[in-house]
């Protein structure tokens, strides 16, 4: 008996009911056309991409805004709304050749005007990450609607690297220029360029999403429409993916522990590709300034004692990859010719007794505080493995747990002894990367910023001069160089390449095709 | 005569209006004090909105922090928010969530219906058949009937909800597919108003009965107990030695009077309902005012934050203004000026 006939027999009017389709999306099994269900949670606050970056907006708002370029999951740029691109020999000058034909949600074209007021006035003033990169920008001109010319203040190697639609989306000019950015009433209509437009949003409910007629790319999108349904509860979205009625999950919807027993649901396949140029990276994060952890020995006693393969497996149901070093190997300039810190108890424990850190009753060496991070409950088994790990070697762990905003709070004013970090590296060590590392990025209430204090002028060095070398040999040899050195100091004990299970209907297609994965604009994505 | 029938019933009036508006005193009051706590105690919780947005975003800079500190009004110090805050309440405004870029006020309104409707069947639910149930049990004590009653009542009461909830969708959703599992509504499908009403009433039965099952073991146990109280009282055995039937001394002077311990716990409650059904609205994704709140806390939003408990300290303060109105109207020894 299904819904229907149980409804029947319940004496509810077929009437009632009939038109009604019960959790079942129409019009699949064809290349044009259909319904995409699937989850957004947390709920974010607005779709304005320029205006907000938090996670859950930039997979809803990557429908909606465009940038210039997209990239291929090896970091390479493809065409965005730019189709052709140059960069001048002396690496200052890059021009874009936009698209024809591209228009606004409102109908308004997009120009060669709205790009550069996207990305030299309104994004260097809302949005922080884009406001380091774009402010590198002197001069930006445009010779005719279709080109863009910007010119750097100085050679910036990873700027194409920085123009996908989480970093650059464009915005109209005609709707903000000369408004408070922020306070700008058409912020709920979210009018972008992208494939599909917002028709309804029903706060706590779903966000409901439409076909662009007038996109660019010919026969564009194929989907007809895309509603992101807001389901809380992690044991709620993994019935709604065993029942079907959602097509796609991604980031942390499926919580790991489900992972093997939902792959093997037969009409989806799973998969971690498609967070390339994110490559989150996994860290215990140390608080350099604090004993005994201003102590290189300490730390790397620390990186002896994880057996990280192990925890991959029994926390992270192994999907993660143990991480080597401060770069991703999915970013540029990955270097695995590091100092290796295999799993060993031994190591661990001379290194402490060279420090003439002793075991005391109970073997106990020394005690931390150990801030676990609000991001779910797989953190919390992260950290019980972690403080089971150091109690081996006589390093007590206590573990403190807070949200969101605790945590935040207290890790970015340097009020924590240990903790984990998880950063995003954006395809450039320059972009990601050095951030954590460099002495001038040391900075108290900001979070992402070089928390732990770790400061060495030869790694500063190295980081700024691979950032503005034109060269990529260059590049590779100064971030292998810079790599060596930090993997031996470990200012933070890097674990894991994270990866996110991404549940795809397997009618679905083109899902993760590039590095931004989901968060990508899915205009080529279609049934069948 | 007259004059001093006049004078009985002035005084009266003037009893009632003096005690009404030391009614209205009060309330405003309670609602000034809560909403003091109210934000002391919000704002005591470490980290604010712009640190979780950063926390969020994966990158931060102090221009962010500085930008959305002062679009929030966090930049002032915390006695001139207060006054600030006291102010609005006062002119009934509510404030304005920069976060979601609505006013508080939408937003809650926004929300409000679906929880109403949830707690409101929740509530009728458990206090109907709880007073039914506890009724049977009591008139009944001793017998088997009662003691599966009783066995069953006390399970319900032991269950976590939220493991109840996802039982009863593993089973009726997963299992069976008779009931949705999740949402408020079917989406993105074209209704007619009477499709609408069914489908939302389908989606509503699975977190209604779930949310009603521990009350409605507690009204229960209630009724039976308070039942089995007033069966010894020695109005009973009067009604008894005047020759009464049995069904008529238990609607009429047994119900009547058992019932007022179910109308005190029941006023109690249904304040709790209006916020209590937070982990219902998150297991069943039901777009409720309980997951505003959560949402808001973990966020920050305080404006939001702030008005939800306003509106629910209002609605608790209103329903139990109620509860003391059906005791007058159950048991007519309560007088107004007891009341008030």
């Amino acid at each position: 008996m299904n819904r229907r006939e149980f409804a029947k027999l319940m004496g509810v009017s077929a009437v009632a009911l009939s038109g009604i389709p019960l959790g079942v999306t129409r019009a699949v099994g064809q290349t044009k056309g259909g319904t995409l269900n699937t989850i957004i949670q947390p709920e974010p606050p607005i779709l304005v991409t320029a205006l907000n970056q938090q996670q859950p907006t930039l997979t809803l708002g990557g429908k909606i805004y465009e940038s210039l370029l997209r990239y291929s999951p090896d970091l390479k740029p493809l065409p965005g709304l730019a189709q052709s691109w140059e960069v001048s020999q002396d690496g200052l000058t890059y021009t874009f050749k936009l698209f024809p034909g591209i228009t606004f949600h409102d109908g308004k074209p997009l120009t060669a005007d709205d790009v550069i007021f996207s990305m030299t006035k309104l994004l260097p003033e809302t949005h922080a990450r884009a406001r380091g990169i774009y402010s590198r920008i002197e001069k930006a001109d445009a010779p005719d609607p279709l080109t863009v010319v910007f010119k750097l203040k100085s050679t910036f190697a990873p700027f194409l690297t920085a123009l996908d639609c989480t970093t650059g989306p464009i915005v109209p000019k005609h709707i903000y220029d000369g408004t408070e950015y922020r306070k700008n009433p058409a912020n709920a209509q979210a009018i972008g360029s992208g494939p599909f437009k917002l028709k309804e949003w029903v706060k706590g409910s779903h966000v409901h999403l439409v076909r662009h007629e007038g996109y660019y790319r010919k026969d564009e999108p194929h989907l007809d429409e895309i509603i992101y349904r807001i389901i809380p509860d992690s044991a709620s979205r993994a019935v709604a993916l065993e029942q079907g009625k959602i097509q796609l999950t991604q980031w942390n919807d499926i919580e790991m522990f489900d992972v093997a027993r939902l792959s093997k649901l037969p009409n989806f396949e799973m998969t971690t590709k498609g967070y390339e140029y994110f490559a989150p990276h996994q860290w215990l994060e140390l608080n350099n300034r604090i004993k005994p952890m201003d102590d290189k020995r300490f730390r790397q006693a620390i990186a002896y004692a994880l057996d990280l393969k192990s925890m991959a497996q029994r926390v992270y149901f192994g999907l993660p990859k143990v991480a080597t070093g401060p770069v991703s190997s999915a970013t540029r300039f990955y270097e695995k010719d590091v100092k290796r810190y295999d799993y060993s108890l031994d190591k661990a424990k001379a290194l402490l007794d060279d420090m003439g850190l002793k075991p005391g009753a109970g073997g106990k060496r020394v005690t931390i505080k150990y801030l676990t991070p609000p991001y779910g409950e797989i953190y919390q088994r992260a950290a019980e493995f972690i403080r089971q790990s150091l109690g081996r070697v006589g390093i007590d762990l206590q573990i403190e747990n807070t949200d969101v905003g605790g945590w935040a709070e207290k890790f970015s004013n340097w009020d924590y002894e240990m903790t984990g970090n998880l950063v995003y590296q954006f395809g450039d060590p320059a972009l990601g990367v050095s951030r954590t590392y460099i002495s001038s990025n040391i900075k108290k209430g900001i979070l992402f910023s070089n928390t732990a204090g770790y400061s060495n002028p030869e790694v500063d060095r190295l980081f700024e001069e691979a950032a503005t070398s034109t060269s990529e040999a260059k590049r590779q040899e100064l971030y292998s160089q810079v790599q060596k050195i930090l993997v031996e100091d470990v200012p933070v004990v890097w674990m894991f390449e994270q990866a996110y299970p991404t549940f795809i209907d397997k009618r679905l297609k083109n899902v993760t095709t590039t590095a931004i994965g989901v968060h990508e604009s899915f205009s080529d994505v279609s049934f069948g | 005569m007259t004059a001093v029938s006049v004078d009985a019933k002035g005084g009266r009036v003037f009893a009632i209006a003096l005690a009404l508006a030391g009614w209205v005193v009060k309330f405003i009051a309670v609602v000034l004090v809560i909403a003091t706590f109210n934000f002391i105690l919000v704002h005591a919780a470490p980290g604010d909105p712009a640190q979780v947005i950063a926390g969020q975003s994966g990158a931060s800079d102090e221009k962010l922090l500085a930008q959305l500190r002062a679009e929030y009004g966090l930049d002032k110090p915390y006695p001139i928010q207060l006054a600030n805050y006291l102010k609005r309440v006062v002119t009934l405004d509510l404030g304005y969530s920069y976060r979601q870029q609505r006013t508080v006020a939408s937003l809650i309104l926004e929300r409000l219906p679906a929880t109403l409707l949830l707690t409101a069947t929740a509530f009728s639910l458990a206090l109907l058949s709880g007073i039914i149930l506890g009724m049977l049990a009591g008139v009944r004590a001793g017998k088997w009937s009662d003691t599966v009653l009783t066995v069953v009542s006390l399970l319900l009461y032991a269950t976590p909800v939220f493991w109840l909830g996802l039982m009863l969708v593993l089973l009726f959703s997963v299992q069976l597919d008779w009931l949705p599992a999740f949402g408020y509504v079917t989406i993105g499908v074209p209704m007619t108003a009477l499709q609408r009403m069914v489908d939302i009433g389908w989606h509503l039965i699975l977190p209604a009965v779930s949310l009603a099952a521990v009350y409605l073991a507690i009204y229960t146990r209630l009724m039976r107990s308070s039942v089995l109280d007033v069966t010894h009282q020695d109005f009973i055995k009067t009604a008894k030695a005047k020759g009464l039937k049995q069904g008529r001394i238990i609607i009429r002077h047994i119900l009547r009077n058992a019932m007022l311990p179910i109308v005190t716990v029941a006023g109690m409650q249904a304040g709790a309902l209006v916020g209590g059904a937070v982990v219902i609205e998150t297991v069943f994704a039901w777009p409720g005012l309980g997951r505003l709140i959560y949402d808001a806390l973990l966020q920050r939003d305080y404006p939001v934050l702030l008005g939800v408990f306003l509106v629910m300290s209002v609605i608790v303060i209103a329903l139990n203004l109620l509860t003391d109105a059906i005791y007058r109207v159950i048991d007519p020894r309560v007088s107004v000026r007891a009341a008030s």
